[in-house]
Formats: structure tokens, sequence, C-alpha cells
């Protein structure tokens, strides 16, 4: 089958999209460079505009074109970095989308150059589910460099309550590293599942020995 | 015995239903925008609800090995209420996502001017959006409700063959298999079917183009009666293949309209950018 060739865009450069797209299906490919060209089309003017541009769609539907969860996270993130997709429009597309589509979101946060105060309240709406899919994500880079003290630690103890594991955690040990209120809570937690005869997660001892590390100075 | 029900309202059930769900054979679910008891006073709050069928529930049902998919509509009822009406207007941004996979529930509940409004313009927005349409038929005054819902079908742009008309009995069978639509029965304890007439229609209407649902939600339902069906199927000589047709091949035909079913979701091994971060996935 004869593919057109992607669209140049900024994305079509990255890394990423190279390694996504040599393993999407021929179809898959067209739709993400043409998906790709909309998201690097320049907005329409304000007056112009009816609705959310023509990519916010692309945005929606890339589970069922690319085939693969993995695949369409990639997708997605794409598309959120190609378009550049400003505070207004992420929270939108986090708010109002599918939980596929709020992890993209929280996936693509390093990458959008949005403002603690953008960005923080997605990545604090995530970690307040129970969806470990949604936490996984919100504990990415984007957390390790903003979350406050308090919110992260309860990040990490919340990763081990749900069982996502703790390597999702983006800079886990230099964080934890010298935290004296987070091995506090770890102590805690363990005497509380101890106390319940419930099992303590392998994880918690890994933090608990980072914690333990001196500070670098 | 493999099944799909393929409409069943999972929000308004606990887990434990998941967990005999599938101990049932219940590997599929399909569930419509509805009515929830509580009458609803902004379209806000039925996008929060949709939030939560493209969200929370999938994951709670794939805990449980159940694939979750949605329809998405302003529900008849509630399409008397011009608080809700607005929501029509917002339906476009959900009828584009994955996992919809149908316009519905949308129907008759009163027969209303207001309710021939909503129902004619979502049968135009399942055809914008390339899917099919669940449509739920009254549960007063049925037989008319019926020949009003295959009027207006007939006259939109939705050819019937991409419709399903549920809710259907003895008395409505006929003319809705006339129409061309696919047929939708729902078994309940006590009211709609119950679960002999229900292999009795089986028996006069054929297993084409019928799907048989629990429509469990918040009411006296029973989310295992597609299971019952089947066992009841068999023991009235029905084959294994036909009790298939009607519990898994005919509902994964009708929803598989939309190009968007995907039901290898839930794989046990499906790794997480290769690593075992849990998905909620069993």
């Amino acid at each position: 089958m004869v593919t057109t060739p992607p669209a140049i865009t900024r994305a079509a450069a990255d890394e990423p999209f190279t390694a996504l797209d040599e393993r999407l299906p021929p179809a898959a490919r067209v739709w993400l460079g043409a998906a790709l060209a909309e998201a690097a089309a320049p907005a329409a003017p304000a007056g112009e505009r009816r609705g959310p541009p023509a990519w916010e769609s692309r945005f929606a539907e890339a589970g069922r074109r690319c085939g693969s969860e993995a695949a369409a996270d990639t997708a997605r993130v794409l598309l959120l970095h190609t378009a550049g997709a400003g505070a207004v429009t992420a929270a939108r597309l986090y708010h109002r989308g599918t939980a596929d589509e709020r992890r993209a979101v929280l996936l693509a946060l390093p990458g959008l150059e949005l403002a603690p105060a953008e960005g923080l309240p997605l990545v604090e709406d995530a970690l307040r589910t129970s969806d470990t899919r949604l936490i996984a994500a919100a504990v990415g880079p984007y957390a390790a460099e903003h979350l406050a003290p308090h919110a992260w630690r309860h990040a990490v103890l919340k990763c081990l309550c749900t069982g996502v594991p703790v390597a999702a955690v983006a800079g886990l040990a230099g964080r934890a590293r010298g935290d004296a209120e987070l091995a506090r809570m770890l102590a805690d937690h363990t005497g509380e599942s101890t106390a319940a005869g419930r099992p303590v997660p392998v994880d918690l001892y890994l933090v608990q020995a980072l914690t333990a590390e001196a500070e670098e100075p | 015995m493999r099944i799909f029900d393929p409409h069943v309202h999972m929000t308004s059930r606990t887990t434990d239903d998941y967990e005999a769900m599938r101990a049932a054979g219940v590997r599929a679910v399909v569930e419509p925008s509805f009515w929830l008891g509580q009458p609803r006073t902004s379209p806000a709050s039925f996008l929060d609800y949709f939030d939560a069928l493209l969200g929370w529930e999938p994951y709670r049902a794939a805990q449980y090995g159940i694939t979750h998919h949605c329809a998405i509509a302003l529900n008849p009822k509630e399409a008397n209420d011009p608080r809700c009406v607005p929501v029509i207007d917002e339906l476009s941004h959900y009828l584009v996502k994955d996992h919809v996979v149908a316009v519905g529930e949308i129907g008759y509940d009163s027969q209303t001017p207001a309710e021939d409004t909503a129902f004619a313009a979502q049968l135009q927005l399942a055809h914008d959006h390339g899917l099919p349409a669940l449509v739920h038929t009254p549960h007063r005054d049925k037989l008319n409700g019926l020949r009003r819902t295959i009027d207006v079908v007939r006259e939109s742009a939705l050819p019937p063959e991409r419709v399903l008309l549920d809710h259907l009995n003895e008395t409505t069978a006929k003319e809705a298999k006339d129409s061309g639509a696919w047929l939708g029965f729902s078994v309940y304890p006590d009211t709609k079917m119950d679960v002999d007439r229900m292999v009795a229609v089986l028996k006069d209407f054929g297993t084409e183009r019928v799907v048989v649902n629990s429509a469990a939600d918040w009411g006296r339902s029973d989310p295992l009666t597609t299971r019952k069906v089947g066992d009841a199927m068999l023991r009235a000589g029905f084959g294994e293949d036909e009790a298939d047709q009607v519990l898994w091949r005919n509902p994964v035909a009708f929803y598989g309209l939309s190009g968007r079913l995907s039901l290898d979701r839930g794989r046990p091994d499906a790794p997480y950018e290769g690593n075992s971060v849990l998905r909620g996935e069993q």
C-alpha cells in the first residue's frame, strides 16, 4: 500500500514521532501525518473560528486510529506538543476528556510550557482519582519538578497504596533523598499495614531506603 | 458462554455485580446514557456523567475483566426539561470519542413534541458521526410509541439497519422487525420481558438481529438475566451457536457498525510502555 509521507511538522523531526510512525500500520501512519499537519496549522483568527480546532477531533479519535493504547498515548502527546497547546486548551482537553485523553495530557505536560499554576491543577486532579492509569501518568517529570513537598509525598504514598509501581514516579531518588517527613509517613504506613495484617509492598522499603540516604550538599 | 450485555447501567451497580457478571460469562457491556432517577438540572450534570462513562466506569469494569463501551445522548425523559435540552449542543464533543459506540438512549417517554425534536436531532447526530442509535421504546402507550418511533426513524438520515429498537415485547416485536431495525429485549425480574417469554419470542421471531439485555439500573433489575436467557435457550432446545449469536455475535455486529468496538482491551498481560504499571486490567 502506498502511503503519503507525513507533513513536515515540528513533531515530525522528533524521535517519538519516528519511533511511533515506524510501528504504526499504513492507514494509521497516513492518519498521523494528516493529524499532525492539522495540529501544526496556525489557529484561525477568533472571528472566523467555529468550535475547537480540527486537531482536537484527531486527539479524541487517536485510540481507534492507532490500534494500541501505547501508540495512542504517543500520538496524542505528539498532537499536543505540535499544536503547542496552552493552558486553556490543555485544561479543556483534560477536563472533558476520556481517561485515555486525560492520561495523554498528563504525559504531555513536561513539553507544554505550562506554568505550575496552570499545569499542577491537572496533576492534582489526577492524584485525587482512584484510576491507577491516571495516577501513574500524574507522577511524571512535571510533578517531580513542580509538585510541592506535601502533595508530592502524598502522591508517593498513593502509589504505594494503589499498587502503582514507584518506578513510575519521576525523580524519585532525588526528591526522596533525606526526606525525613516522607520517611515518617512510610513508617506510619508500615505500622498501619502490619497492625491490620496486610503485607507491606516491597516498593515501600525501596522508597524508605532512598529517604535514608544523605541529602547532597 | 460468552456474553455481551448491550444495555446495562453499570454506574448504578456495585463491584459485586461486576464480579458476578464476569463469573456468569459477561465479557463486554455497553452502558447507554439515561435518567439517573433524580432529575438533572443543567447540562453540566450530564457532562460529568458522560465523563464518568468514559473514564471511571470503564476502569471499574476492567478490574473484573469486562470491556466497557458507552452510548451518549440526552435521554427521552429529560428531553422534556428545558434546563437539560442545551446538552444536545455539547453532544458532538462526546460523539467523536473512542469507546462511544452509539447514540443512545434516545426515543420516546411520554411522546411529546419536545421528545420529537430531541429524537430527530439525535438521529441526525448519529448519522453525522457514523454511529448507530440505541432507541428506547416507551413503557406507556407502547405500540403507538413504537409506530411513532419507526416513523421518525424512517424520516431520518439514519437507515433502519443502524437502529436498535429496545425494550420490545410480544406486542411490538413484529412491527419492529418489519421496520428493518435490530430488535432489543430487556429481561427484568418483574416488568418488561421475563426469561421464559424471551425464549418464546426467540422461537417466534428467530435469532437474527435480536439482542437481549439486562437493562439493569438502580431499580429492581438483575445484571445476570442475559445469562439466564442463555441457559433457558439451551434448555428449550436452541443450540449453543444460536445462544452465542444472540448473546455475543449480534451485539458485536450492531455496535461494530460504529467501527469503534475494541474488545481486546483488558488483556491481562498488556504492558504499559514496557513496564508493569497497573492499568486496572486483569
